[in-house]
């Protein structure tokens, strides 16, 4: 065979089973493009930022499990894609960028639109590469899908200069597509130790993060739950592992966790972390989180073993692969005095919800739009007030349905990967949650959204205002609001109509309910505007570097 | 004075594997004392060899670095390694 490496890259990326690449092109990433038009396998959706393409790939990543690519050309484009490989390698997404460059020889004479890709993505990929030859393509790109996928998964850079992409090459076959690594063999000891311990203990609490999403193991964490009689919290990242009903089920922990789930932890004598990182959102101070507790931790990233806290017992492995060990050595028990004690503890401090009856608060709106939206509905959500109420509220009831930023807390995240969910799941309807900061972050893609005819319903909580900073300058600076603030307003109904996408004002409109469920069933994209106040505060929250049982706001006074 | 340790490292060699390595411990505000560096068996691999002060972050530091895509094998040298006893002699 006789072949470009920009046609290389394409056919190995049909070979890999992608189907869906956004992107936005330029002279150094051109031949790519011109192939990409010729082989006609893979469908295109050009974004209006890189960093848009890049939330579309991690929507379609999140959703499917599957590594996603996206496009970008030399320079400006690279460094577009930034945020969005940073925010992949603080949630473990894998997602491939595959980055146009000068040509080889032009490499370090700062030449037009150049920039050093693979050193600024050093520190936030996973893996990246500099691409010398169009030979070294066969190796390269599968590789980047075994290594994005392998593991811990994350974010992998392939830098393409132009040459390369356009020198031919003769080969006789294609590599083998990259798969993941298989996963590590467990110690059966360690699995042991870990069972005694949690068969051992009194007051034991799961502790569940976005490895347990990552690996598909969600029904085992429930099996383990439920055959022990253990009471699961959750991570940003691990909501959905558990249905929202369960009875096991204790929400969210940390930053905005309930009261009950705080207090609960404080109490545990055995903390049973899976596919958990103890980022300090979740633990509030460490040294003070779950003081009475033993820690089993569970991860398949021996670097994350004994990072932040030192666990009495460590498990290695995946954590499908340690939960379906794990099961047949726990007992069966009820745990009926810990269960009451929890039980107690959600009746005494329960989780406060102003305004839920109401589709115009902005609690409201959330539960209207989850029981209008069914329980199939992907969400997503940009980061701010509107987030952490998502989270808090939202009736999640199964995995790969919660889509937010949670380690970089990226604002702008929300809509494209809403438009990235919609097109890994064109069955499902998709929801992003967004506030008037977030969503001008990357507010262009609504262009996107219209031109593909995508059907993402954008719930905008409008506070006019940066509302969590605005929350911590009231609750910590003196109420202090120094450029939390807009001085005037913007006419998001305006703006999303000159996107050409339909807009539903819940606060100028006589039925907000039927409003939004009109909104919800009406085919294409659609922003749903809801204006809230800014003082509104999410509670209960704990202070940054503060222990998670001194919480403010919340409480149930009866 | 703190004790130090050396590390041992093979590793893939093409360009940037250095600044994978180094800018693990730079960002971490954690400083390379020493650094040597030697191609084997006809350049597909490295050899690098860093001297470290041994803190209380050094085992974290190890499993970071064993996570890297190039490196391919660590080791670890609690008690020094000729390599630097040998440099030292050219800055003395």
């Amino acid at each position: 065979m006789k072949m470009s490496g920009a046609e290389i890259i394409i056919k190995l990326l049909e070979r890999q089973g992608v189907r869906t690449i956004a992107g936005i092109p330029g002279g150094a990433n051109l031949p790519l493009y011109d192939a990409l038009g010729q082989h006609g396998g893979i469908k295109h959706i050009l974004t209006r930022h890189e960093q848009g393409a890049g939330f579309i790939a991690q929507g379609m990543a999140r959703v499917s499990g599957k590594p996603a690519v996206f496009f970008a050309t030399s320079g400006p484009g690279a460094t577009n894609t930034l945020t969005a490989i940073a925010d992949a390698k603080l949630d473990s997404i894998p997602v491939i960028c595959i980055t146009g460059q000068v040509p080889l020889s032009m490499i370090g004479t700062d030449a037009f639109q150049e920039v050093d890709t693979y050193g600024l993505s050093v520190p936030i990929t996973k893996h990246n590469f500099l691409v010398r030859s169009a030979e070294d393509l066969l190796r390269v790109i599968p590789e980047a899908f075994r290594i994005a996928a392998s593991g811990r998964p994350g974010p992998v850079v392939v830098d393409v200069p132009k040459d390369v992409q356009m020198a031919e090459i003769e080969f006789d076959q294609w590599p083998e597509p990259g798969v993941p690594d298989r996963t590590p063999e467990l110690f059966a000891g360690e699995i042991e130790h870990a069972a005694a311990m949690i068969n051992r203990a009194e007051k034991p609490i799961l502790y569940l993060g976005g490895g347990v999403i990552q690996s598909d193991s969600a029904s085992q964490a429930v099996a383990v739950a439920e055959k022990g009689a253990i009471p699961a919290a959750m991570t940003l990242m691990g909501l959905g592992s558990i249905p929202s009903g369960h009875p096991l089920n204790l929400g969210m922990l940390g930053m905005h966790a309930a009261r009950y789930t705080n207090l609960a932890l404080e109490e545990c004598d055995l903390l049973i972390a899976v596919g958990v990182r103890f980022d300090d959102r979740a633990t509030g101070k460490v040294s003070e989180f779950c003081p009475n507790a033993k820690v089993i931790h569970m991860d398949i990233d021996p670097s994350e073993l004994d990072k932040i806290k030192t666990a009495h017992a460590s498990v290695r492995g995946d954590v499908a692969d340690v939960l379906k060990a794990l099961l047949p050595h726990i007992e069966r028990q009820n745990r009926t005095e810990w269960n009451s004690r929890i039980e107690a503890l959600k009746g005494a401090h329960p989780m406060l919800v102003p305004g839920a009856d109401d589709p115009t608060s902005p609690y409201g709106v959330i539960l209207k739009a989850a029981e209008l939206a069914g329980d199939q509905a992907i969400v997503c959500t940009d980061v701010g007030q509107h987030q952490m109420r998502t989270a808090q509220v939202y009736p999640f009831t199964r995995p790969r349905h919660w889509l937010t930023s949670g380690g970089l807390g990226t604002m702008g995240f929300g809509m494209p990967a809403a438009l990235g969910a919609a097109l890994a799941a064109p069955d499902k309807p998709v929801i992003c949650f967004s506030g008037d900061g977030s969503i001008m972050m990357n507010i262009q893609d609504l262009a996107t959204a219209m031109e593909y005819d995508i059907p993402v319903k954008i719930i905008l909580t409008n506070n006019n205002a940066l509302g969590l900073v605005r929350q911590q300058q009231d609750l910590f600076y003196g109420k202090r609001y120094v450029a939390s603030n807009y001085g005037k307003c913007v006419d998001f109904m305006k703006i999303a109509d000159g996107f050409g996408i339909n807009t539903y004002d819940l606060g100028n409109c006589d039925d907000p309910e039927a409003t939004l469920a009109r909104a919800l069933a009406a085919p294409g994209p659609a922003l749903v505007h809801v204006p809230v106040s800014p003082d509104e505060p999410v509670y209960p929250m704990v202070a940054p570097g503060a222990a998670n049982s001194q919480m403010i706001g919340g409480e149930n006074h009866v | 004075m703190c004790r130090q340790t050396v590390i041992e490292l093979s590793v893939n060699n093409h360009p940037g594997v250095m600044s994978h390595i180094c800018g693990l411990f730079a960002r971490r505000a954690y400083n390379v004392e020493g650094i040597a560096c030697m191609p084997v068996n006809g350049g597909q691999t490295s050899k690098i060899w860093l001297l470290v002060d041994a803190d209380d972050r050094l085992d974290q530091m190890i499993k970071q670095v064993d996570k890297l895509e190039d490196v391919l094998i660590v080791e670890r040298y609690d008690s020094g390694h000729p390599v630097f006893a040998k440099m030292a002699e050219f800055v003395q």
